[in-house]
């Protein structure tokens, strides 16, 4: 029986890589029964996850088990509880409240990390000595770290027209920003064929052993 | 070159001078300085006669242990190995020298305590006062009815253009704010930016797709788009429909988006707010279908897809911008101004602490570089 499923589990995985694939010649019935069956389960899935995954061990579990050490927790629950009222049409209103604390602490707690991690931290990292490096190449690649982090800063900001030394070197920053792209464009196309690869040698070796897996 | 010398033997001999009060032979423990209260400083000088130096701690059962074993004679250490706040800690220091047979104990205790400040912050605290404050400043200004100027934003344009293009073809907008929850900021600014969209199609009449993937997503953007329709004075002509759930998985979200685009075939696609491997998945389906499509994430590695298959990219920062753009509201305008200042400061700070740098002056990178 249990040979018969991985068979059968194999066979499916085949039928709706190929139903997805088919979808690069045109919209078709067999694309259309795979994109609603992902849908559809893993919707359920992520359902069953959150409930298993998140509710019963961060919350029912907690409080069952020992309520006094965990009434905190009830403050969160009330807050889903308030997000849940949506489903009555009069009292809609109230999940704004939860909706505008998560909104509001998310640009919070957001500010303080960001300034840290994406400011603070690449500012004492783009302050370099060139003339301290070993090589021509590396004198050379600081010198453009440093004139390509202020070029690109520059050509972000938005209180001026991109005229004069600021145009100048808005236009260099948005030619560093466009072969920075180039060079992520190709990083990641090539990470995107590990992916397919991965589904060929499904197709070829799991499935048609064409292959070997 | 100087000076930084001066500066540092002054800063090293201020934390020295605590610890070397004894100069013939201490042994010093302090409350390690900014910290939740779990290390303690520990700092020794004995005599240069003795050749080796144990530091050890009395532990709950009453039994000593050694935390470290050293020749050097004046040198400290940080014990952070099971301190708790408010507990009291103890040490003694037992330096040996075998070729008399001397020996010295000294010992110490200390009881740790949780600050209130983590002053290795104060850069942080600095830079975001002094932004905060640009931004009220600005806010300010702008609601004193001060003419504050944003340059042209080639992407948001567009946005006129879509809606006139889909009111004309009679068919629809789609707006994806990604996969990031409302914890992502981007998701915030995509969000901001599907009122003004909503907005513009309530009043042009055009129909909007909005699927999401996140629960809080779907009620907060229903929630944006039934206050748009009421701004343009059209609430019955909302429908809470447009905007739906599809699925939290990444790529079955995209596949029904792609699913969408094809059977729907909507007049211009808007990609605004956090995407990862799926962001070229939705952008060449959508290019397909010669839908009008802008793209706005503040993600490196995906800009790259928009930026080759959609006719506008919002890149990074102008997607935060966006809002204040369309909106011309004061207060969002007076933040864009007070962010503007901060990244000239910014690029003032990368210029002065380069050449700091270069002239061999560290301290104003080390005071950044804090953990």
């Amino acid at each position: 029986m249990s040979q018969f499923m991985t068979t059968f589990g194999i066979w499916l995985g085949a039928f709706f890589t190929i139903s997805i694939f088919s979808f690069l010649y045109k919209d078709n019935p067999f694309y259309k029964l795979a994109e609603q069956i992902f849908v559809g389960l893993s919707a359920g899935y992520w359902f069953i996850y959150t409930i298993y995954s998140i509710l019963i061990p961060n919350l029912f579990g907690k409080i069952l088990s020992d309520f006094n050490s965990n009434i905190m927790l009830l403050i969160p629950a009330l807050l889903g509880m308030m997000m849940l009222i949506r489903l009555i049409p009069k009292l809609e209103w109230i999940s704004r409240y939860p909706i505008a604390l998560v909104i509001g602490t998310s640009a919070g707690i957001s500010m303080l990390r960001y300034t840290q991690s994406d400011v603070l931290s690449q500012v004492a990292a783009t302050m370099i000595n060139p003339l301290g490096m070993n090589t021509i190449g590396e004198k050379i690649g600081s010198f453009i770290l440093i004139i390509g982090t202020v070029c690109v800063i520059m050509y972000f900001y938005f209180s001026r027209k991109q005229e004069g030394i600021l145009g100048a070197t808005s236009k260099f920053g948005i030619w560093f920003l466009m072969i920075s792209f180039g060079a992520s464009f190709g990083y990641t196309v090539m990470a995107r064929i590990s992916l397919l690869i991965g589904r060929l040698q499904f197709l070829l070796g799991d499935w048609l052993h064409i292959i070997k897996p | 070159m100087n000076v930084n010398k001066i500066i540092t033997n002054l800063i090293s001999l201020l934390l020295v001078l605590p610890f070397s009060l004894n100069a013939v032979s201490a042994f010093v423990a302090k409350d390690h300085p900014s910290d939740d209260g779990r290390a303690i400083d520990l700092a020794w000088n004995v005599p240069d006669e003795f050749t080796s130096v144990t530091i050890e701690k009395l532990d709950s059962t009453e039994t000593w242990f050694a935390l470290t074993k050293t020749a050097s004679t004046v040198s400290d250490y940080v014990d952070n190995d099971g301190i708790e706040p408010g507990l009291n800690s103890q040490y003694r220091l037992i330096a040996k020298n075998p070729a008399n047979g001397d020996s010295l104990m000294l010992s110490t205790q200390i009881t740790s305590r949780a600050q209130w400040f983590n002053y290795k912050k104060s850069p942080l605290l600095f830079l975001l006062l002094l932004l905060s404050g640009a931004v009220i400043y600005y806010i300010l200004s702008a609601r004193r009815g001060k003419e504050l100027f944003i340059r042209r934003i080639n992407g948001l344009e567009s946005m006129d253009e879509a809606v006139g293009r889909a009111t004309e073809k009679g068919k629809p907008i789609l707006f994806v704010p990604g996969i990031g929850d409302l914890d992502d900021i981007q998701t915030i600014a995509g969000l901001t930016i599907l009122s003004q969209l909503a907005y513009k199609a309530a009043t042009y009449n055009a129909d909007l797709i909005v699927p999401v993937s996140k629960s809080m997503v779907l009620s907060t953007a229903r929630e944006i788009v039934k206050e748009a329709y009421l701004k343009a004075g059209r609430p019955d002509a909302f429908n809470p429909d447009c905007v739906f759930y599809l699925t939290d998985d990444q790529f079955g979200y995209v596949a029904g988006i792609d699913g969408i685009m094809v059977r729907e075939q909507p007049a211009a696609n808007f990609f605004l707010g956090t995407f990862y491997a799926e962001s070229l998945i939705l952008a060449e389906t959508g290019f397909g279908t010669g839908a009008m499509q802008t793209a706005g994430t503040a993600q490196p590695h995906q800009l790259p897809f928009f930026v080759v298959t959609c006719d506008y990219t919002l890149i990074g920062e102008e997607l935060f911008a966006a809002s204040a753009y369309l909106s011309k509201e004061p207060n969002q305008l007076g933040s864009l101004k007070g962010q503007d200042f901060g990244k000239l400061f910014i690029v003032l700070l990368i210029i002065i602490g380069s050449i700091m740098e270069m002239s061999g002056i560290h301290w104003l990178k080390n005071i950044l570089m804090f953990e």
